[in-house]
This record gives C-alpha cells, structure tokens and sequence, in this order.
C-alpha cells in the first residue's frame, strides 16, 4: 500500500481539475484514488458536477457559475474548487475497499478469440497456455471508460502482455475480452477497437434499467474462467 | 395533442444540459453540442435553462403540431419555416394545431436547437432527458428521432385563442446576440502540452487547421501540418472532457466534444475554453480554425458573462411570455 503518494493538482480546461499521481499502474495508489472518490461522492458538494476516476488519476468537474459566487480576492474558480476539495484528499477514515469478487465465464474458442492465433505466434504459446495464464490469476477493475460499463482491468502475466492491433477493427461483438499492453478488458457494447481479442462473455455488462447499470464497478475483483462453445449457448438462452 | 415527427432528419436527438455524476462508469455526459443556444431557446420562451429541447442537424426534420404552442428555433439557422411561410430563429414563434415546421436549407451554422413551451411527456434516465445512443437510453428511446414518433405534451399552455389552426405568430422578443461565427477558438494548455516541440507549439498557434469529414457528435478530427512530441510516450487512460484537445499518434489533432469518451489515451495539447464549445458546434466540415492560447482567469470570466446573460435574458422573457399570454 502506498499511502504516501503525492499528487500534483492542476486545470483539466475551465470546468475542472485534475488530482495527478503520475502514469503508474499501482494498486495502492489506485486504491487511494477509490477512497478519494468515494469521500468526495459522499460530501455531494453541490458544485461538483462529475468525479472520474482513472489508473492514476481523479478528475473532478465543477459548475463555475456556483463556484464564482464563493471565490475570494484574486482567487481563480479553479484554485477555489482547490481549495474546497483539497480537504477531503486527505482522509483518514478507514478504508473501505470493496471485496467484491465476480467470477466471469469466457469462451475462449472459435469464433470469439479472434486474435488467439496472433498472441499465440507471438508469444510462442499455444491457445490452451494463454487460456491458462488469462484465467489463473484475478484482476483488479482499477477504472470504467471508454464505452459505458467497459472495465480496465491489470494486470496480466507478463507472458501475454500484447500491444493494440495495428488496425483497429471497425466493429468488436460485444462481450469481447480482450488484452491491451497489461491491461484486459471486456467491450460491453458492440464497437470499434484495437484490443486483442482472446474470447467472449455471455454475461451482459450492462443493463440500462438498472439504477447502477453496469455490472463491473472500479475497484471490483474479476476472475475469468473457460466454458466451452456449448456452454457460451447456454449462458445465452437462459432468461436475463 | 404533441409534436409528430412526419419526415425524419439526419441526426435529430433528445438534448439538454448532459448526463452528470456518472463518468465514473463510462457513462459520459452528452448533452447539447451548442449549449449556449441551448439554454438560450429555453431562456427566450421563459422556460427552465435546462430543460429538454431537440437538437437538429441538417437535413432537419419536417414536425406537425397537432395542438397549439409557443417553440423558439436557435443556434444554426436552418431557414425554417411554417406552413411554407419563412420564421425567424431567436424568436418565440406561437404555432396554431395542424402547423407543419420545416426547415430549408443551411443558412449558418451546424446545430439548431428546438425548444417548445410545454413539458414532455418523456422518460429521462439517470437525471438527464439526454440522448445516451450507445446505450440505447435517454431521450426518446435512447435514439435518433425517427417518422412517426410523437412527443406528448404535458400540459397546455395559453388557451386556443392564442392563434388560430394553422396560423402563427411571431412574438416580438428576441436576442441581441449577433451570431459569432469567427474562425479563432481561444484554448488553455493541456497537462501535456509541454511534451510538444517547441515548433510544435508554435505551429499549433499559428497555423490553420480544418475540420475533416470524421466530425461528429463525440469529435472533430483536424488536419493541418503535423505535430510532434518531443518524444513518444505510452500514457495510461485519464480523464478527458469536452473541448479537450488530443494529439493522436498520427501527429493531427482530435477535438473531443459532447459524445465524447470518458477517459483517453492520447496527450492533452490543450483544451478549448467553454464559452467557445458553442462556436466550434457551430462548424461545419471543411471549415477552418486557429487555436488562440488564453488563460484560466479570461476563460473563466467568459463562462460567467454568458451565464449571467443568458439567467438575466430567461428572467425578463418569463415576464413577456407571462404577460404576453395572460392578455391572450
């Protein structure tokens, strides 16, 4: 846990800031951002409009107009939203990491992997060993972006790590998994893309009737495993 | 008693001021690409600055009112119409039952807003009646307005002696903005503004860029002559927000703008200031703009210029709109 790490604050545009930690994928800093966000969410201090979190750094958007009223001399909106937030960046409370496991079925066979065979010649490895390494281990949701529900989730054995595809696809199915550097995700909607795919869900990611639509929330632990083509069928047929 | 689609447009969706507080989740805030026209139909009929309004690219689509209104057409003027008679926008325009609203041709502009006197009888989802079209939701049933669809009103609002069916009248208020259609769009640095060359810097400032074809509601790609950083860099996602100016790894820029995505990959050069989103909606393919660095104190008294104008403007037109239809 890195409980000491800082963080430089600077303008994200007019309308909000950026709470900054470096480029790091680190589970302690990012556990910290997770406790920042959940903190600010709860003050519900009504000038902030939307809190992002990210790998490594939280974005807070604010509402200048209600802002302006509350400046002081020759303060910016920006340095009085600074100043406003910067008390709840340094919470002691407890931390209350979530503990939620979700264990997610991937078919990793024809036609969902699409790109096995070229993270297979790639890495010298044949589909079963990439099954192994993808599905031993379980991975942190460090953040959502993207696409609404989608999860960026590390990191993966360093045998499987793979660049982007050179050219994007102009369309990934849905409830492709894929692998991005260390990163792996899941498109919860059809999209363009330039992720590796290695298989698909049948579990839907995201369900607009909800009032917290999307099945996988940052700080969420994921644990894939393998069903067989069969199987994937029967995911589906059954009732949401 | 509604509005009725009776020939679809190209891209007319269900708009208002976004989707806020749920970024978190991929979930990105949508909402008007002009929001100064925007909020500005809404103030001009005396309505709330953030109610829903529909957001109209050209070809725009033909509405039938089948009962009688007030609506005010902003932003991009489509030159339209009722009933083949021309209208103008800026104005509150009261619209007898059986009017037909067309729109002709593209005078200025690229956006036109729709703003109607009644409430609607929609569904918001998640706290905004915005148009959500990845996911299918928000808006009239999370997609573009298609023939057919009618949105019911709530409540009336006047009596049927305001006009006559078929007729319409144009109330006397109106705007005293001019249309601003210049082509220098003034920005703040980005957080990675500084791995730029220094040329590059200079280039980014002084040299034009155009808006290509790949233009849309989530952003607008440029070209103009190449950037480069001062050496590649592999960033993690981050947050990214509406205007902000990205540098893709082919050297062009993409403006990121209202569908934007929540977080991004690629170096933030810069950021367009708000009060300038409404100009850049307004462009078209093709046209051409130069980046003009300004900074955060400039950027944010502008936002509040056009905030107190457009509360001081919504102010005295509830005044006109209540007297205008208590004398009718």
């Amino acid at each position: 846990m890195n409980g000491t790490a800082s963080y430089n604050i600077f303008p994200l545009g007019d309308s909000a800031l950026l709470i900054d930690y470096g480029n790091e994928m680190n589970v302690g800093i990012n556990k910290k951002i997770l406790l920042q966000f959940r903190v600010l969410q709860a003050a519900r201090l009504p000038f902030i409009t939307d809190i992002v979190p990210a790998y490594s750094s939280l974005a807070v958007h604010y509402n200048v107009a209600l802002l302006h009223d509350k400046k002081q001399g020759d303060r910016t909106v920006f340095e009085t939203a600074m100043a406003l937030i910067s008390p709840y960046l340094s919470s002691d409370d407890v931390e209350e990491e979530n503990n939620r496991l979700i264990k997610l079925p991937v078919c990793y066979q024809p036609p969902f992997c699409l790109d096995m065979a070229t993270i297979a010649s790639a890495k010298n490895f044949d589909a079963e060993g990439i099954i192994r390494l993808h599905t031993a281990q379980s991975y942190r949701v460090y953040m959502l972006g993207f696409l609404p529900g989608f999860a960026y989730m590390g990191k993966v054995d360093d045998q499987i790590v793979i660049p982007r595809r050179q050219q994007p696809r102009a369309n990934v199915p849905a409830g492709s998994v894929g692998i991005a550097g260390n990163q792996t995700g899941i498109y919860p909607f059809a999209s363009p893309g330039g992720w590796q795919i290695i298989g698909r869900t049948p579990v839907p990611l995201f369900n607009k009737h909800l009032s917290n639509p999307t099945l996988l929330q940052p700080g969420d632990t994921v644990q894939f495993f393998s069903i067989t083509a069969n199987e994937f069928a029967d995911y589906q047929s059954r009732p949401a | 008693m509604s509005l009725q689609i009776i020939k679809a447009g190209l891209l007319d969706t269900i708009q208002d001021e976004g989707r806020k507080g749920y970024s978190h989740l991929g979930i990105n805030p949508g909402g008007a690409m002009d929001i100064f026209s925007y909020r500005l139909a809404n103030a001009l009929l005396g309505k709330k600055l953030s109610g829903p309004v529909i957001e109209l690219h050209f070809p725009a689509a033909q509405i039938l009112f089948t009962q009688p209104t007030i609506i005010c057409i902003t932003g991009a003027n489509f030159l339209p119409s009722i009933n083949n008679i021309s209208v103008p926008i800026n104005h509150p325009v009261v619209i007898g039952a059986n009017c037909i609203l067309r729109f002709d041709g593209i005078k200025q502009g690229a956006r036109a807003y729709l703003a109607v006197k009644n409430e609607w009888l929609i569904d918001g989802w998640l706290n905004s009646f915005s148009t959500n079209k990845v996911a299918g939701a928000g808006g009239w049933q999370g997609r573009p307005l298609q023939k057919n669809d009618c949105i019911e009103f709530g409540n009336a609002v006047g009596g049927n002696g305001m006009v006559g069916n078929n007729q319409f009248k144009v109330l006397p208020w109106s705007t005293l903005e001019k249309v601003d259609n210049r082509n220098e769009i003034e920005f703040i640095i980005g957080s990675e503004w500084h791995y730029l060359k220094a040329e590059s810097q200079a280039d980014f400032q002084n040299n034009w860029f155009q808006i290509t074809q790949d233009a849309d509601r989530m952003g607008y790609r440029l070209s103009g002559g190449k950037l480069c950083l001062q050496q590649t860099t592999e960033m993690l996602s981050t947050a990214v927000g509406f205007g902000t100016v990205q540098l893709l790894p082919n050297g062009q820029l993409i403006i990121l703008m209202a569908d934007h995505q929540t977080t991004g990959g690629y170096p933030r050069i810069a950021h367009i200031i708000s009060a300038h989103l409404p100009l850049l909606a307004q462009k078209n393919v093709n046209d051409v703009l130069k980046f003009v660095q300004t900074n955060l104190e400039t950027a944010e008294e502008k936002i509040m210029k056009q905030e107190k104008y457009l509360q001081q403007l919504q102010v005295a037109c509830k005044f006109r709109m209540e007297e205008w239809l208590n004398g009718h």
